[in-house]
């Protein structure tokens, strides 16, 4: 029997949640023995895989380069969970959502800059007009939330889809 | 005052005439979710986060203000009633912007308790994030009508307690908005005693200590038990 | 009470009616309600005593009354002597006006009001007064016998057989719920207050479309004052509040002149009918909220509070205004009472079927010939109704739907149209009675917008008090946006019907509780204009505009 394949992406978020998944420690060495780790932040492969058995994603969908990134994986991915905040409820990148992008951009790239200020080109993917969360855009079918989750709850989490069970999150986590 | 007998949760137990399904649920150690009501306060039936199914009836009690009967038979826990708890907690996280990760009542937050005990994993509903401001006007403290859940337990602390009424809410459906005095900035208020009462009766991070870290700023609500004199009023 | 025998040879002032001294062959009752008013009635009545003078019609009266009914064809005269109703009679027209004069000396013209089918089906018991008796004139009303049910109650009947005639009449409250009347009265009146109670007339009126209640008002202000003092009266109650809404102030200007001229002639105040019973009455000014109208929340506006439900039980019969028991009714409720009272309960409740005796107003609105207020048996069929009293769709226009209820009613599709009007069967249909608003819809009518047009009306009249209600309407009224945009999903429609049930579930008060009603009604007889909506991107009534797919899915607002 092949090893599951795993991947995990981290659109726009803090990196947190990889932060909290290394935190797993030396548990860590269980896991990467019990996977393939296919695509992430973890292995330098460019382009996202076909056939995912389960991909960790961090971070709201707030651009269009998220937008493009998230409907690629879930193209590919069998189970997709959404990891952590940013993903689950939009969290901190949502926290725009208030007052729109263009407010934003010019805020943080015009009035709160001394050199050289001006607004970023065409290199920068495009803002969406709200960030939201994964589940707004595709189908999502685990919830990890937490800012971070912590590293037993990603732990358990990982434990449970490895070996074939359903992950419970609702009442074992703080939420928020 | 006569005793009653009842079931909560198919348990036998007795409460005195004119007492809450909460307060009888409450001695006998079953749990039943809240947040509008706190002990000490009067009752506003206003979150119906505490609603229970009474055999016989098709609609549903806030436990908080229904009173017990004889022979009553309520249930606390149902599918019917869980999905409704999570709704009701949904709704609020969607109505103004919570972000639990910069909140100063992170891990201190009945908002929060309540999704863990309701089981909420993620919302269904959209985030209507609205334009909410942050009135720090006030010398001590400072309210974020972002994290305000509408509660009214500041009001009713207020009024009740400290006998101010300062806080009052203005508006209607989702544009209403707590104000102090007839809309002035908390700072401009000549009724606020600042007590401090509201900042601690908040069970959100809406209303604050200025100067408190996240970790600081735990509620102390020590003069509550002692002021029954409004409980089971309704209002 | 003296103008009837002086001899008015001219008007001594603009508004003053034209009487004659002598005995009266024919008489113009011109409608001066909100919506002949709002078409310069007031011009067309000074026009027509001109005209009337000018042509030396010396047994020829001219009276200001109330709504005439056929509020769409104003400016409304009539002339009960021939039995004639002209409309349209608009001011400045010469030829209208003429025409009405013609009336009044013997001449044709006009529409006959007996075989006219508008008028024929309709039993006038509420509205009885409406349109003959000058609502600013108690000597109007009391001509018409008015005050002589209150006379009967207090002189020569115990309060309990008050209660008993209001009981065995089988009226139940016009404003909404239907509770029954009597077993209400009963409950005020066996629950002792040794520092007084009240009476509350529910005059708030604020469904969308409906206008009874002002008509009422506006038309036959005493009648409803006579209503409550009887009902101080059976439930030992010596004042009484009405409630208006800010938006009604000729509603407010005529109770204000009604309660003056009641109590100068000693009808209303300390000692009515020389006995020991006193009643007086004070109007008090909603801000115009529609929740207002839920009897909690009004006594809450009443007492100088700001207008939001409190949970019940108390109920107010028990504690009402002041922590004292309040009788609350609607207005239409307490207008009938003068009729059970002078006729009997007999009488009423032979009047209607089943468990819902006696008459219904409706206001009558939307895609029908006829619209204007309309007071009829219940029982009788939505048919009955739409095609016959109102006439059908104008221009042979293809029925859709009929709504009653307001924002806490539904939406009947033509299968329908043979229900009975009755508390039970819409009930069953999954509507209400409400309040008596009645709007008909065609074929061009989409039944999603239906829903977001009252969803969008509770989520702005919520209180905010409860969040189900508060954030439940706002939740629901953008997934029906999005279905009207052509962005939802079948996922997103399940999420509305989830929400739906848990808002009415769980909500604190009868706003809350109720609107869910137009989305589920229209979603139980219209599921396949949804279903377009969402699986064909297309609005079938060619209403709502669909946003293109693409963009959407660029923007991230639809799952590809
Ligand atoms: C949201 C809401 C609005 C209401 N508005 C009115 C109103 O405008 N007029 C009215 O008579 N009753 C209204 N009611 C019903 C009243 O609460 C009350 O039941 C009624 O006035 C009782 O009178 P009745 O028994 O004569 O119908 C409303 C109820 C709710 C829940
Ligand atoms: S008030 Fe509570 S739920 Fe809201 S952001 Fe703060 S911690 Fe989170
Ligand atoms: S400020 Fe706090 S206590 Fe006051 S209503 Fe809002 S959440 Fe409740
Ligand atoms: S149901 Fe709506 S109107 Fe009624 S109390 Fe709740 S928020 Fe207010
Ligand atoms: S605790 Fe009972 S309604 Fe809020």
């Amino acid at each position: 029997m092949s090893k599951p394949r795993l991947a995990t992406i981290w659109l726009d978020g803090c990196s947190g949640c990889h932060m909290s998944l290394l935190d797993m420690d030396e548990r860590l060495l269980d896991i990467t023995e019990r996977v393939d780790i296919v695509y992430g932040a973890l292995v330098d492969i460019k382009e996202f895989p076909e056939d995912v058995d389960v991909t960790l994603v961090e971070g709201a969908i707030s651009s269009e380069d998220d937008l493009r990134k998230i409907y690629e994986v879930r193209r590919n991915t069998r189970i997709l969970v959404s990891l952590g905040d940013c993903a689950v409820t939009s969290n901190v990148p949502g926290m725009r959502n208030q007052i729109g992008p263009a407010a934003i951009l010019e805020r943080a790239y015009l009035e709160n800059v001394t050199i050289n200020p001006q607004l970023p080109g065409p290199m920068v993917p495009r803002l969406l007009a709200m960030s939201r969360p994964v589940h707004a855009v595709v189908k999502v079918d685990v919830f990890v939330p937490g800012c971070p989750p912590s590293a037993d709850l990603i732990h358990s989490v990982l434990d449970d889809l490895i070996s074939g069970r359903v992950p419970v999150t609702a009442g074992v986590t703080c939420f928020g | 005052m006569s005793v009653l007998t009842l079931t909560i949760e198919g348990r036998d137990v007795a409460g005195q005439t004119g007492h809450t399904i909460l307060q009888v649920a409450r001695e006998n150690g079953i749990p039943i979710p809240t947040l509008c009501h706190l002990q000490g306060l009067s009752d506003v039936g206003a979150c119906r986060l505490c609603v229970v199914e009474v055999e016989g009836q098709r609609k549903l009690f806030p436990a908080c203000v229904t009173t017990i009967d004889e022979g009553m038979k309520v249930t606390v826990n149902s599918e019917r009633l869980a999905a409704h708890r999570r709704r009701i907690v949904e709704l609020l996280f969607t109505e103004r912007n919570h972000i639990c990760s910069v909140c100063i009542a992170d891990r201190n937050c009945e908002l929060q308790d309540l999704a863990v005990a309701v089981g909420l994993t993620h919302f269904e509903l959209p985030l209507l994030s609205p334009q909410a401001v942050v009135d720090a006007t006030h010398e001590r403290f400072g309210i974020d009508h972002n994290r305000c859940v509408l509660c009214t337990r500041c009001v009713r602390v207020c009024d009740e307690i400290e006998g101010a009424h300062t806080w009052d809410v203005m508006g209607r459906g989702t544009e209403a908005r707590l104000i102090t005095d007839l809309g002035i900035p908390w700072g401009d208020s000549n009724t606020c005693t600042s007590c401090g009462k509201c900042v601690q009766v908040c069970p959100t991070g809406a209303l604050f200590e200025k100067g408190r870290s996240v970790a600081e700023a735990r509620h102390r609500r020590p003069y509550l038990p002692y002021l029954v004199a409004h409980e089971g009023r309704t209002r | 009470m003296t103008e009837a025998g002086t001899p008015t040879p001219a008007r001594r002032r603009r508004q003053d009616p034209l009487i004659p001294a002598g005995p009266v062959r024919a008489s113009a009752h011109v409608c001066m309600a909100a919506g002949c008013l709002s078409m310069q009635a007031d011009t067309v009545f000074d026009s027509l005593c001109e005209r009337v003078t000018a042509r030396g019609l010396t047994d020829v009266a001219v009276k200001r009354v109330g709504c005439l009914g056929l509020c769409a064809a104003g400016p409304l005269v009539a002339v009960p002597e021939t039995g004639r109703l002209f409309d349209r009679v608009a001011a400045g027209d010469d030829a209208a006006l003429d025409g009405v004069v013609d009336g009044l000396a013997g001449g044709e013209g006009g529409r006959p009001i007996a075989t006219d089918p508008f008028f024929s089906h309709q039993v006038k018991v509420v509205l009885e007064h409406c349109g003959q008796i000058d609502p600013e004139r108690v000597e109007d009303y009391v001509a018409v016998g008015g005050y002589e049910s209150l006379t009967k109650a207090v002189t020569t009947m115990t309060p309990a057989e008050v209660l008993g005639e209001v009981t065995r009449s089988g009226i139940r409250g016009r404003g909404g719920a239907g509770y029954p009347t009597g077993l209400k009265w009963t409950t005020v009146a066996k629950t002792d207050s040794p520092h007084g109670k009240y009476v509350v007339c529910n005059g708030d009126e604020g469904d969308p479309g409906a206008f009874m209640d002002r008509s009422v008002l506006e038309s036959s202000p005493q009648q409803v004052l006579e209503g409550m003092a009887i009902a101080g009266y059976a439930v030992g109650a010596n004042h009484g509040y009405v409630y208006v809404r800010a938006e009604y102030p000729l509603a407010v200007k005529r109770l204000t002149t009604a309660i003056r001229q009641a109590e100068h002639a000693g009808l209303l105040g300390p000692r009515i009918a020389d006995t020991s019973f006193g009643f007086d009455v004070e109007i008090r000014i909603g801000a115009g909220a529609f929740v207002c109208g839920e009897e909690t929340a009004l006594i809450a506006s009443i007492e100088g509070g700001r207008g939001t439900p409190r949970p019940r039980p108390p109920y107010p019969a028990a504690s009402g205004l002041w922590g004292k028991p309040t009788l609350i009714n609607n207005v239409e409720t307490l207008a009938s009472i003068p009729t059970i009272i002078g006729r009997g309960a007999e009488w009423y409740s032979a009047i209607g079927s089943g468990k819902s005796l006696g008459t219904k107003v409706f206001a009558l609105a939307g895609s029908v010939v006829n619209t204007g207020l309309i007071e009829v048996p219940l029982g009788l069929t939505l048919r009955e109704i739409v095609f016959e009293i109102g006439g059908g769709l104008p221009g042979g226009g293809k029925f859709k739907a009929v709504q009653t209820g307001g924002p806490s009613g539904g939406c009947m599709p033509e299968s329908l149209l043979d229900m009975a009007v009755d508390y039970e069967s819409l009930a069953q249909a999954g509507s209400i009675m409400g309040s008596g608003g009645m709007i008909v819809m065609d074929d061009g009518t989409c039944m999603v917008d239906v829903a977001k047009f009252f969803m969008d009306f509770c989520r702005e009249e919520s209180c905010g008090k409860c969040i189900p209600c508060r954030v439940g309407t706002t939740q629901m009224y953008g997934l029906l946006d999005r279905i009207t945009r052509g962005l939802a999903s079948r996922d997103e429609l399940a999420e509305l019907e989830s929400l739906a049930g848990m808002v009415r579930d769980t909500s604190l008060c009868g706003l809350g509780q109720g609107s869910p009603n137009p989305v589920v009604s229209t979603l139980r007889y219209f599921r396949d204009e949804y279903m377009a909506h969402i699986d064909d991107h297309l609005c079938p009534a060619g209403v709502c505009k669909m946003e293109p797919r693409e963009a959407a899915l660029a923007a991230g607002e639809v799952a590809p």
